[in-house]
């Protein structure tokens, strides 16, 4: 199941009819939300750190060819190669082709979205190498054929009965009088299947939260240390990247890890927080005897120069999602890309064009949550309304609706026909409304009036009774 | 001499529902000020600047400018409108021109209502009495772009017989958002149901708000839902200005 973004709103529709997906959801506010507000209630500095986090982000995008040579220097000094991808297909091959070299046939894989918008692991597939998503939420989603739903947490749509119904499908070992009907059952099922797969593996996979260019480190945060596994146990350890997680300092990463973690799941920390610099030395007990960090740009630099540039302050905390009454409505898999919510609605036109993703930045109220939350202070609203203009300019928006905006505007802008059209309409209306109060049906207002009464207008202007009190007419 | 507050209608108050406007009026004249209608406004220009037509709603702008020559002080009724004229209108028209420095010394005297009476003009009490239970409303623009949360609360406090109970997850949007509610009005219902959930769980008698998107938005669902907890603008009963029949409802109820 993979539906696209020019399908939002049917998919938005078969996610408000879907049950289960609303009772997933329905989980948010006392979930990572809550969580998030209790970790920032616990730390008195938050929002200070909050504005340091945009200020490092700032001057790294401002520095970013600086940073980023740096970064390639240092961490091919401590015996990284270096790769740089200019578009998703060059990422790709990039990563077949260290593969290949390596005879790979079994990839044991940490969570990246990057991979997702660069399809990685159908190109490995189909050129014969085996994937193994080792994130749990990422296993269920693979195991299910589908997308992440949620940049943090994949499978969030998912319920326990789902997964435990997936785990007998595909875990053909499992015997029926095995219970499977408690999380940690479930867990330790993944575990004993995955564990297997981490010593099996020729390469491992994973992304990057941050590339630090002090150190020529890249940053790994993972609850479940899979990221650790998946880096460690191969012999090969490929980073794929986008050229945005650079940070300058060993410093500047802490900060931002402190950011992240309560902006992302209330942690302190997250439970495992590794800085992997460079292949296994002589002397270390473990680590991969290669390291390869794939840096890949897939648009991103032509964001820079442009009213768009901070998105690319975006640390990958998810709080814009969470936050989000859209997202909390009809779930990730709803937006159709590979990254949903506020951050996808921003960045998905972004990376496959706002003729394909219209709706995309469309699909808010504006109510400006995701600004509020962010630890970087991206202006999500904001950014969205300038994808909303590039549509207007481009002619994405529909016939009718440009038809109707331009009628209004022409009004607008004419103030005498702007009011005599307000009192024919506070007239009509108000009289075809007056009895009841409001409507249950209207015209233009369809959508509206399906499940919502619309109210009835009092029948006259108020510039209409002003100017009459102004002639002393009563009330 | 008084100030002279020129006041914003804003274009649902002007369509649907002037006696907000009558309460806003009376409102400001109550803290010592004269107001002034003027004919050349409009609307704020949100339809436009939200659907990405910048260069009408930039005419909105100046025209709307304009138009309030001459005002000490813009009042609106509305978080959503003072937003846009306060901090969107010198987005829209930026730069070191003429037009620039006027847009932004509009925006300067631009205030929602509520934030103006307590902000600007001090005001404690308050002519309206009601004995009712109230939860209030926060509409996004208002408190998130404006910082409006304890004006309304703190006027509503001196309103004789009105006790105020606070809803959950109020920061939460109602699912109107302008044209939102129209293009995406499946998703804007779940937003709305939630909201209407969430007001009922609450139990007031009667919800206030500053903006009569939101109110048009959460009285319908509440009425289509049959509850018995109706919708009106914070300014009528702070004004006293409760003549007309709550939002959504007709003249005999």
């Amino acid at each position: 199941m993979t539906p696209g973004t020019r399908d939002f709103k049917e998919n938005s529709r078969v996610a408000l009819a879907d049950a289960q997906l609303r009772r997933a959801l329905d989980g948010l506010p006392g979930g990572l939300v809550a969580q998030r507000a209790a970790a920032k209630a616990r730390l008195p500095e938050f929002e200070a750190l909050t504005a340091e986090a945009r200020d490092i982000r700032d001057h790294t995008l401002a520095h970013l060819d600086l940073y980023l040579e740096a970064f390639a220097e240092k961490a091919s000094e401590m015996g990284t190669q270096i790769h740089w991808a200019r578009t998703a297909s060059e990422a790709r091959d990039t990563i077949l082709s260290l593969c290949r070299a390596e005879g790979a046939r079994l990839v044991a894989k940490g969570k990246s979205m990057v991979s997702e918008e660069i399809g990685l692991n159908a190109h490995l597939e189909a050129a014969g190498v085996e994937v193994v998503e080792t994130d749990l939420g990422e296993y269920l989603v693979q195991i299910r054929g589908e997308a992440p739903s949620h940049i943090i947490a994949p499978a969030i749509h998912l319920s326990r009965d789902q997964v435990e119904a997936d785990f007998r499908r595909h875990h053909t070992h499992l015997t029926a009088d095995r219970r499977l009907d408690e999380p940690a059952e479930l867990v330790a099922e993944a575990r004993g299947v995955l564990r297997e797969k981490f010593l099996a593996a020729d390469v491992g996979i994973t992304g990057a939260n941050f590339l630090i260019a002090e150190t020529g480190s890249a940053v790994i945060v993972t609850n479940e240390g899979n990221g650790d596994l998946s880096s460690l146990l191969p012999k090969v350890h490929i980073v794929v990247a986008s050229l945005e997680k650079v940070v300058p300092t060993l410093e500047d990463a802490a900060l931002l890890l402190r950011v992240l973690a309560r902006s992302a799941t209330g942690q302190e920390i997250t439970a495992y927080t590794s800085f992997l610099t460079g292949p296994r030395r002589v002397g270390d007990p473990d680590g991969p005897s290669a390291c390869h960090v794939v840096i890949v740009d897939n648009g991103r630099s032509a964001l820079l120069g442009s009213e768009f540039r901070d998105v690319l302050r975006c640390i990958r905390c998810g709080a814009c999602m969470n936050h989000c009454p859209v997202y909390n409505a009809i779930g990730g898999h709803a937006y159709g890309s590979v990254y949903a919510g506020p951050i996808g609605a921003v960045l998905s036109p972004a990376l496959i064009g706002i003729g394909e993703s219209s709706d995309l930045p469309n699909a808010s109220s504006l109510c400006g949550r995701c600004e509020e939350v962010c630890p970087v202070k991206i202006p999500l609203p904001s950014l969205m309304r300038h994808w909303r203009e590039a549509a207007f300019r481009s002619g994405d928006m529909g016939l009718v609706a440009r038809s109707l905006l331009k009628a209004w505007t022409y009004a607008a802008k004419r103030p005498r026909l702007y009011h005599a059209l307000a009192r024919f309409a506070a007239a009509t209306l108000g009289a075809a409304g007056r009895a009841r109060g409001a409507f249950r049906w209207l015209p233009l207002g369809r959508g509206w009036t399906r499940t919502r009464d619309f109210p009835a207008p009092q029948g006259r202007t108020f510039q209409q009774l002003w100017a009459e009190r102004q002639r002393g007419v009563p009330r | 001499m008084e100030p002279r507050v020129g006041l914003f209608v804003t274009c649902l108050v002007d369509l649907l529902r002037p006696s907000v406007g009558f309460a806003a009026v009376r409102l400001i004249e109550a803290s010592g000020c004269s107001v002034e209608v003027v004919e050349g406004q409009t609307c704020c220009g949100q339809p436009a600047y939200n659907s990405g037509d910048r260069e009408s709603a930039r005419e909105i702008v100046l025209a709307t400018v304009r138009a309030f020559r001459g005002c000490d002080y813009v009042v609106a009724p509305s978080g959503s409108c003072a937003a846009m004229l306060k901090l969107h209108y010198p987005r829209l028209i930026a730069g070191g021109g003429k037009d620039a420095g006027e847009v932004r010394a509009f925006a300067g005297r631009v205030h929602e209502l509520t934030s103006f009476l307590v902000n600007v003009r001090s005001m404690t009490r308050v002519p309206g009495a009601l004995k009712a239970r109230a939860a209030y409303h926060d509409a996004c623009s208002g408190l998130r772009e404006l910082k409006i949360a304890t004006e309304p609360r703190r006027l509503l406090g001196s309103v004789e017989g009105l006790e105020l109970v606070e809803m959950a997850e109020a920061e939460s949007c109602c699912g109107f958002g302008g044209l939102f509610s129209v293009k995406y009005p499946e998703i804007s219902n779940a937003m709305v149901e939630k909201k209407a959930a969430a007001i009922s769980r609450a139990g007031p008698d009667i919800l206030l708000g500053g903006d009569l998107g939101c109110l048009a938005n959460i009285a319908g669902k509440l009425k289509r839902g049959g509850s018995p907890i109706t919708c009106r603008h914070v300014a009528e009963v702070l004004a006293g200005e409760l003549s007309d029949p709550p939002i959504a409802y007709p003249e005999s109820s």
